[in-house]
This record gives C-alpha cells, sequence and structure tokens, in this order.
C-alpha cells in the first residue's frame, strides 16, 4: 500500500486525507485509487465546464429569449421569444436576416481561397524543404515567425502596409511599378477582402507548413530510393510518393485551418475595427457587433447556436467522407 | 517523442534535376520576401522620424531615431498594458501547465471510466469559436460578480480563467503524448521505492518530461499574450492588455506609425524569442498529435 510509505512531499496531499486507522485506510486507499483519475481531472473538467459547456448551454437557453441591455444583470427574467430570435435571423428578405447570409456567403468564400492557399504554401514549401540545402534550417525558423508573432502585432503592420498614403503597398503598385491610376484604398470598400485575404495566409500558411514537414518525416527514405532505382524522377516522386502518403496529416490539418479559419475574430477585428467593410464582414464579427453594438443578445445567440450547427454539420460530415475514403483505400 | 529533427536527412541517390532546383528557388525566394515583408516594415519603421511615415512611404528614411522606443511608454500606457499581460499570461501560463500536467497523467497512467469522452469532449470545446461563448461567459462573469462580489468582469482573475482554459484542451493532449513516452517502468519502480501517485508523477514524470512541459507552457504564454477578442470585452481601463491596448495609438486622429511599429517589436520581442528559442520542443508536440 502506497498510503504507509514515508511522509515525502508529494505525498503529503494523500496523508491528509487518510489520518485513520490501518484497515480504514486500506478502504480509503482502494477508494482513492479508483478516485484519483477523477481527483485529478477535476480542476481540468470544472474550468472546462465553466468557460466552455455551462456558457454554451445558456447561449442556446439565452437563444429563445428576448435579451436585451435592460436584462444583462438578470438575465433568466428576460422574456421568452420562442423562435423569434431564429425567424429574424434567417428572415432573408429583412435587413437582419440578408445581412447575416450576406456574411455567412463572404465567410465561406474568404476560408474556401484562405485554406487552399494555406494549405498549397504550406506543402509546397514543406515538400520542397524535404531533402537539406545550405540555409534550409535558418529559412525553417524565418517561416515560422509569422506563426510566432502575436496577432494583434502582426497584423496592425499590415494595416500600417496597407495604408492608402503611406503604406508600402501602394507606394510600391502606384508610385513605383504605376498599376493603378490613382492609390487604392485597401482597408474599405470590396478591396478589404483581398487584404484580409492576404494577411490571413501570412499568418495561417506556416501552421500547414509545420505540420506538412512533420507528415513527411514519416515517410520512409528507402521508398524514395526504391522509386529512384526504377527511374522516377523528382517530380514524379513527389505526385506519386509525397502527396499521396500525406493523406492522413490533411485530414487533420484541413479540418483544423478550416475551423481556425472560418472563426477568425482577431484578424479583421485588428485590421478594420469595430465595423469591418461589407466585403470583408466575416461571421465572426458579424455576430459580435449584432450581439456588443446593438445589445441584442437574443439575436446574437441565435446566430451563434446556428453557426455551431453549421460547423457541427460541416465538421461531422467532413469526418465521415474523409474516413470512408480512407478505410476505402485502405482496403 | 517524435523529435521533428531528423535534420540529417541522408543524400538523394539521385541527384534532383534543374528543373527542380530553379522552381525551389524560386518558390523559396517569393515566399521569404512574402513572410520578411512585415517584419521588415515593422522595424526600419520604427526606427523612422515621424515626418517619414505620415508621408509616402520610403525605402531609405531621411534619418533614424530610436526616439519611437522612447515614446511609446508616454502616449499610451504601454508600461501598464504591458505589466497586465505579462501578469495574465503568466498567470494563466503556471495554472495551465499545472492542471493540465495532473490531467495528462490521469488519462496517461489509468484506466477509467469515461477516460475517453473526458478527452473528446475536452478537445471539442477547441474547434468552437470564442464569439460562441463569450455573450454567455460575460453573462455569467457579471451575474456571480452581482451575487457573490467576486468581481470577474473586468478583473484579471477573469481573463487568467478564460484564457487558462483556452491552451488546457491542446496542453493536455500534447503532454498525454510526452506521458505516454516515458517508460512506465520508471514510475512503477518508484512506486515500489514507496512513493506515491503524486510522489511518481513530481519525482519520476515531470522531469523526464521537461522538454513537453516547456512546449505546453511556452504554447499557453503565445496563447494568452495574443488572444484579442476576450481582452477587448472582458477588460477596462486598469487591466487592459496589450492586445488591445496596442490600438490605442491606431484609433487617435495622429497615428503614431512609428511608434505603434516600434511598440508592436516590443510586445512581439518576449513570444518571439521565447518560440524560436524552444521551437523544436514546441514543433514537436504541436505536431506530434496531428501526425499519429
Amino acid at each position: 500500500m502506497t498510503t504507509t510509505a514515508a511522509p515525502i512531499p508529494g505525498e503529503r496531499t494523500a496523508e491528509k486525507k487518510n489520518p485513520g486507522a490501518a484497515p480504514r485506510r486500506r478502504r480509503s486507499g482502494r477508494l482513492r485509487k479508483i478516485g484519483l483519475p477523477y481527483l485529478l481531472l477535476l480542476p481540468a473538467l470544472l474550468l472546462e465546464l465553466l468557460v466552455h459547456l455551462v456558457p454554451m448551454i445558456i447561449g442556446i437557453v439565452v437563444s429563445f429569449r428576448q435579451l436585451t441591455q435592460f436584462y444583462i444583470r438578470d438575465w433568466a427574467t428576460a422574456p421568452w421569444a420562442g423562435f423569434d430570435n431564429y425567424a429574424v435571423s434567417v428572415d432573408f428578405d429583412a435587413p437582419v436576416g440578408e445581412a447575416l447570409v450576406q456574411s455567412f456567403l463572404t465567410t465561406c468564400l474568404f476560408t474556401l481561397l484562405s485554406v487552399s492557399l494555406c494549405w498549397f504554401l504550406g506543402t509546397a514549401a514543406a515538400v520542397f524543404m524535404q531533402e537539406t540545402f545550405r540555409g534550409r534550417g535558418f529559412l525553417r525558423t524565418l517561416f515560422l515567425v509569422p506563426y510566432a508573432l502575436p496577432v494583434y502585432a502582426a497584423v496592425i503592420t499590415w494595416a500600417f502596409m496597407f495604408q492608402r498614403d503611406n503604406g508600402i503597398i501602394n507606394h510600391v503598385i502606384h508610385d513605383q511599378l504605376g498599376l493603378t491610376d490613382s492609390p487604392p484604398f485597401w482597408l474599405i470598400g470590396d478591396n478589404a477582402f483581398v487584404t484580409l485575404l492576404v494577411v490571413s495566409v501570412w499568418k495561417g500558411w506556416p501552421f500547414a507548413f509545420l505540420i506538412m514537414m512533420a507528415g513527411l518525416q514519416n515517410i520512409p527514405r528507402d521508398i524514395y530510393e526504391a522509386a529512384a532505382l526504377d527511374g522516377a524522377g523528382v517530380w514524379q516522386q513527389i505526385r506519386r510518393i509525397t502527396l499521396p502518403s500525406l493523406r492522413p496529416v490533411n485530414q487533420v490539418l484541413v479540418l483544423v485551418l478550416f475551423l481556425w479559419t472560418f472563426n477568425d475574430f482577431n484578424t479583421p477585428f485588428v485590421l478594420f475595427g469595430k465595423a469591418a467593410p461589407a466585403s470583408a464582414d466575416l461571421i465572426s464579427i458579424h455576430i459580435y457587433q449584432s450581439s456588443f453594438q446593438t445589445w441584442n443578445f437574443g439575436t446574437g445567440s441565435a446566430m451563434s447556436v446556428l453557426l455551431l450547427l453549421f460547423l457541427l454539420v460541416v465538421t461531422g460530415l467532413y469526418l465521415l467522407f474523409t474516413s470512408r475514403g480512407k478505410q476505402a483505400t485502405d482496403a | 517523442m517524435p523529435r521533428t529533427a531528423q535534420r540529417k536527412a541522408p543524400p538523394s541517390p539521385m541527384a534532383p534535376p534543374q528543373s527542380f532546383l530553379w522552381a525551389r528557388r524560386t518558390f523559396l525566394t517569393l515566399l521569404t520576401v512574402f513572410v520578411v515583408l512585415p517584419v521588415f516594415v515593422m522595424i526600419t519603421s520604427s526606427l523612422k522620424p515621424l515626418e517619414d511615415v505620415t508621408g509616402k512611404f520610403q525605402w531609405i528614411p531621411s534619418g533614424l531615431t530610436i526616439s519611437p522606443y522612447f515614446d511609446i511608454w508616454d502616449t499610451v500606457p504601454l508600461a501598464d498594458y504591458f505589466m497586465n499581460s505579462l501578469i495574465v499570461a503568466g498567470a494563466a501560463t503556471v495554472c495551465s501547465v499545472v492542471i493540465a500536467v495532473f490531467a495528462a497523467y490521469a488519462v496517461s497512467r489509468y484506466n477509467f471510466r469515461g477516460k475517453r469522452v473526458f478527452t473528446v469532449t475536452v478537445l471539442s470545446t477547441q474547434m468552437f469559436p470564442g464569439i460562441l461563448f463569450l455573450l454567455p461567459l460575460f453573462l455569467i462573469y457579471v451575474n456571480i460578480g452581482n451575487a457573490t462580489g467576486i468581481a470577474l468582469f473586468g478583473s484579471r482573475a477573469g481573463l487568467i480563467i478564460t484564457y487558462l482554459t483556452f491552451s488546457l484542451p491542446f496542453s493536455i493532449w500534447m503532454l498525454i503524448g510526452y506521458f505516454d513516452s516515458v517508460p512506465r517502468d520508471l514510475d512503477e519502480a518508484a512506486k515500489v521505492d514507496g512513493c506515491g501517485p503524486l510522489g511518481a508523477l513530481f519525482r519520476v514524470i515531470v522531469p523526464a518530461a521537461i522538454p513537453g512541459i516547456v512546449a505546453v507552457a511556452v504554447y499557453a504564454f503565445m496563447t494568452a499574450w495574443g488572444e484579442v477578442l476576450f481582452a477587448s470585452v472582458m477588460t477596462n481601463d486598469t487591466t487592459r492588455t496589450l492586445a488591445v491596448g496596442l490600438q490605442g495609438y491606431s484609433t487617435q486622429n495622429d497615428v503614431y506609425w512609428n511608434q505603434v511599429m516600434a511598440a508592436s517589436l516590443v510586445v512581439s520581442l518576449p513570444v518571439v524569442a521565447g518560440f524560436l528559442l524552444l521551437q523544436r520542443y514546441l514543433v514537436a508536440g504541436l505536431t506530434a498529435g496531428a501526425v499519429k
């Protein structure tokens, strides 16, 4: 029995709980043996419950209530609204619903482009850097800098670069290359979408690179050697060996990139401030504004729940299809 | 542990053709320019006098000055923000690491009912967008404050609790991997020698998994240091963190861009330096789960 051991620092908590006599000690020792893992998990579980799960449930409840700023101090007294909040959110002919669907479509397009570009840059860089060459280690570290920089510091710098009158981007494309008649605005209007995409890809691709680099190292070297002996060139090896071997890594990577990009709040928030231009009005920003600018928490929560349902369905379908595809190739 | 660094790959049996070498050179050069450009702008602009950053962009500055690095502390209360960020991120990191060590130990070394449910639930909280629970959490904190007088909303404590749960799922996941790689014989031997379960954890497993714990700590610190959404809602003038405070330079009528850049550089240094120094551990931990 471990409890009979001499008191040592790590043992102190255990000793304190079992001051009883020997038989009792054995019983509570067995109890503790079963209970110990739960005890160890308790802090993590409590905190996750407090900050994630309970709020999510409250969010669902609130979405059925008419919660405005008058009820914040005592949200349980807010009148029930039935499905009114949802009806408002998905009434696509009315302004609220129309703006929501617009924001949703913008987010979808943005996510599709950003994830594709991040994936492409990350994969290409990882494949090109699979073989050692001079400066490879340095480049690898350099490529991780966007990932390491705090989002706000990086995005503020991009905001400066995209300034119309004193930014580096307009200086290059207008003043130096003469590509435009007048310096374009990048942070308002339709161009804001492009700006957001550039910053998002800059920020996001190193993660794809990291994961892909790790995935590449799991491919046994002798496959390449065998392929080379059979006369396969480098490009053929990449197409026939490298990319297919990365498929399992891809499954996780694409899902994570999708969720991060779709839910991205920080980038547009720091880039555009609280009011993002319509062309770059991502769903997180949209819900934030619907809730905190207008203090209409009921509608904001209904939108959040709809977003959650959408993410669950997409994630579920994605896992279903990619896993089935995997089983088919395994068989 | 899968140290990502099998750095020295054996030479390829076939020298790559010129087309591959040129494609690689071109691609990596363009990518480097893309990656470095903001860093270049950040560093050079922070050393320029104000007239250089308010007028047209200039590759060659009219003069170099380090005064932005002194002015940033006066224009906005940057030192206060810095202190707040340091306290919040530091406390969140310590708590997150300790809690994650306990949880990962339970999952790695014990079989119990609900183990799978626990890991899946905790990990899945990672995928939900912050905006989903921002509103309700705001309500919870306000109501806890009204009911008990414990001010979570607007206080550092509220932010610390929130942030530590952000890094917790991933930290637990990473640590389970590290703990699994510590041979069970070691802690069994410690138990035979009279260590209790916690003794085995702190005397054997934790020392053996130090790289993983360092990685988790860096990850937790970076997460807390860089968070914007909750900081923007849950802080007030005295508890404001850098994530929100840094925007103070750009919302004023005159934007002191050289100071903004200097401040960005200063607030980035702790995390970037930490990350790059410890990248090997962190990368191994971050990627282990995805590759497994």
